[in-house]
């Protein structure tokens, strides 16, 4: 391959976030060489793999509302976890009639998602007119609801754990029918092919990246910023409520106190991860995409060698700082300046 | 002018209100008792179990009187409340803490006005012990030694007793007084016999997703070789025993089945031990009242108390394969669960 060539796969934007993630799952072919096993079990795929792309799937889904949020507003949407919460006590309690625990429907479940999905909705849309009406810190703003949305969630279930024990129910969270492949990940596939579709097709993709650049300029040229970064924050609450509601299938419960609970900040970092910078601008969908595998592959590694509970934390951070000071612009350069001191030692060498 | 008037009636039934206050403060030279419960919340229903059971003990009829105040989950909740039992001359304090330190300097107020706190469930953490007249609640690993004397009595029964046994743990939240005391109980039973291995041992945090993650994982790794799955709680059991039948295995007692064992005896745990899917639940009781009830019944009579006492607690089987076991020379009782037990339980 020619030396230009490979410059310019290496400066490829999703370069870094790709080998980070294909890093993370390398260690498991040292250490669990059957982890890219893939089988059929019970009528259903399974295998580490399997896991990986399933239980990410509530990660991915808040990374895109995360992407778009930080690049329009510049700042992160740190309620997510809390509004999944919201909207997850708000569709078992409505399913529930008020119960504690039911075996069948007591409300049409069209209904309760609709209402989850309203809800999640109506939390991104306060949190949106904090940020984009009243120019507060982003978070700040949705430190509120950060604070607040499980208390919500509490008082929407009375305090209690409301189970759904009907086998609909389990489907978004498990599988559907005789379907092999787990429901979560074609909630995660669908989410992210239908905002790419529309960030590609509506220009709402480069209308949101040049608020983010410079809101003021954008303004200057006619685009409605506020506006815009008022829905990101919208889109960025349904998809949270997307999340919660697939969270809550795979328990069929509402657990108002640990459904969602810190996916904020995997959400945040996922975005990172992805190459993308926090202070707004420019974004990679697919980057932060990447980034939630990541995050989800280093987790499922770590129980596959089966680390210590009370170690597992330290590992993470250490993989994490790793991957983090890769794709910094400082080592970036310290790269690059070892590269052309390289280059030119080659060339004196040449010289002689 | 409406406001006004609005402002002095508030003012009036404020002042009534006060008096209420000390009419009744007055009021317990006589015979009933004055308790001031702060509880930390209402986020479980063992909580809830526990509170009511606090209210029940400590009723009118029973010759006490009750000022119960709900914390919300906050500290400094719990501090004013403390403050205000001292003002209101309460004759004891108990105080069921939210976090484990920062409560040396309002116990020792407590301490100073002379009035004796009893505290439940959490320790807290002082520099001084005196400051607290007593301790009540869970012995921890009590309840993780009588699961696994109830385990290794099971697989004695069913034939088992020389075979080689590999064991999962799924540990609490990593850190919590539950989580130690229980792994403690069965590190301990892994280590006393030859014949049983942990396979692995990974944090549920409590929660009935991270348990179905956890044994998903634990599954790939040696799924056909696990015998036991020990969950230290109901909701990682749920989780546990969702990914096992996932995965195409049977949860249950007998040789070839996973067994699953468990904490706390919800009723939606006792529900699925009376279903089979676990074996063995060990309680972890709410109801301290009539426990804290005998600490001041003897501090009323004079009499010194221990500094710590635990609640009974008992041991729900699905099935009478093992009804007893004993610890250290005392017998433990395990039940049989049947619909009618967790119909006529208060939580």
């Amino acid at each position: 391959m020619s030396n230009s060539k490979l410059k310019k796969i290496t400066s490829a934007r999703l370069f870094l976030p790709i080998v980070c993630l294909i890093a993370v799952l390398l260690i498991n072919v040292i250490k669990t060489p059957d982890f890219f096993n893939i089988t059929i079990r019970n009528g259903v795929l399974y295998g580490y793999v399997i896991d990986v792309i399933n239980r990410a799937s509530e990660l991915v889904i808040l990374a895109v509302g995360m992407t778009l949020v930080t690049a329009a507003s510049g700042g992160q949407d740190i309620s997510v976890g809390a509004v999944m919460a919201v909207a997850a006590a708000v569709c078992c309690q409505i399913l529930s009639g008020g119960a504690s625990s039911v075996t069948a429907y007591q409300n049409s479940l069209v209904l309760a998602v609709i209402a989850a999905l309203l809800a999640s909705a109506l939390c991104g849309a306060f949190n949106g007119l904090l940020v984009a009406k009243l120019n507060i810190q982003p978070m700040v703003a949705t430190l509120i609801l950060y604070t607040a949305g499980r208390g919500i969630a509490q008082l929407v279930t009375n305090g209690q754990i409301t189970y759904i024990r009907v086998e609909s129910f389990q489907m978004a969270g498990g599988y559907i029918g005789k379907s092999p492949v787990p429901t979560p990940v074609l909630f995660a596939i669908v989410t992210v092919v239908i905002v790419a579709i529309i960030l590609k097709k509506t220009a709402l993709g480069l209308y949101i990246e040049s608020v983010g650049i410079n809101g003021k300029a954008a303004r200057l040229v006619g685009l409605n910023s506020t506006m815009i970064k008022f829905l990101t924050y919208v889109i960025c609450g349904v998809l949270a409520g997307i999340a919660g509601l697939v969270a809550s299938s795979r328990i069929y419960s509402a657990d108002a106190n640990n459904i969602g609970l810190n996916l904020e900040m995997d959400a945040i970092l996922a975005v990172a991860l992805g190459g993308n910078f926090l202070g707004g601008g420019k974004f990679s969908l697919i980057g932060s995409v990447i980034g939630a595998y990541t995050i989800q592959a280093l987790t499922t590694t770590l129980y596959a060698m089966n680390v210590k509970a009370d170690q597992l934390p330290v590992y993470k951070a250490i993989v994490v700082i790793i991957i983090v000071t890769l794709q910094s612009d400082v080592f970036k350069k310290f790269v690059e300046s070892h590269r052309s001191k390289k280059v030119s030692v080659a060339a004196e060498g040449g010289q002689k | 002018m409406k406001k006004k008037m609005v402002t002095a009636l508030l003012a009036v039934s404020m002042l009534a209100g006060l008096s209420a206050v000390n009419v009744m403060a007055a009021d317990d030279g006589g015979d009933t008792i004055t308790v001031g419960f702060s509880q930390v919340g209402a986020e479980s229903d063992w909580r809830t179990a526990n509170t009511e059971s606090m209210k029940s003990t400590f009723s009118e009829e029973n010759g006490y009187e009750l000022i119960f105040d709900d914390a919300q989950q906050k500290q400094e909740n719990q501090l004013t409340a403390i403050r205000n039992f001292i003002q209101q001359e309460v004759d004891y304090i108990v105080l069921a803490p939210v976090t484990e330190t920062g409560w040396d300097t309002v116990l020792q107020e407590a301490k100073d006005a002379g009035i004796p706190v009893i505290i439940v469930d959490r320790m807290v953490d002082v520099s001084d012990d005196s400051l607290y007249t007593a301790w009540v609640g869970s012995n921890f690993k009590l309840e993780g030694q009588k699961a696994m004397a109830w385990l290794d009595a099971y697989l004695e029964a069913k034939g088992r007793g020389d075979e080689e046994i590999n064991l999962v743990d799924i540990q609490g939240t990593i850190g919590a007084s539950a989580q130690i005391g229980r792994t403690e109980g069965f590190d301990e039973a892994v280590e006393a016999h030859d014949n049983w291995t942990t396979l692995a041992q990974q944090s549920g945090e409590f929660t009935q997703a991270k348990g179905q993650e956890v044994m998903e994982s634990i599954l790939k790794q040696s799924g056909d070789d696990i015998d036991v799955v020990y969950c230290e709680n109901d909701n990682e059991a749920f989780g546990a025993i969702d990914a096992i039948k996932a995965a195409g295995y049977e949860v249950g007692g007998e040789e070839g089945q996973i067994l699953v064992m468990s904490f706390d005896t919800t009723n939606a745990g006792l529900t699925q031990t009376l279903s089979g899917e676990i074996t063995c639940d060990t309680e972890c009781n709410p109801l301290h009242g009539p426990r804290v009830e005998e600490i001041i019944q003897k501090l009323e009579a004079g009499e010194d108390v221990d500094k710590q006492a635990y609640v009974d607690e008992v041991a729900f089987a699905a099935d009478d394969t093992v009804t007893k076991v004993t610890i250290d020379g005392t017998d433990y009782d395990i039940t049989p669960i049947t619909q009618e037990i967790i119909d006529g339980r208060a939580y």
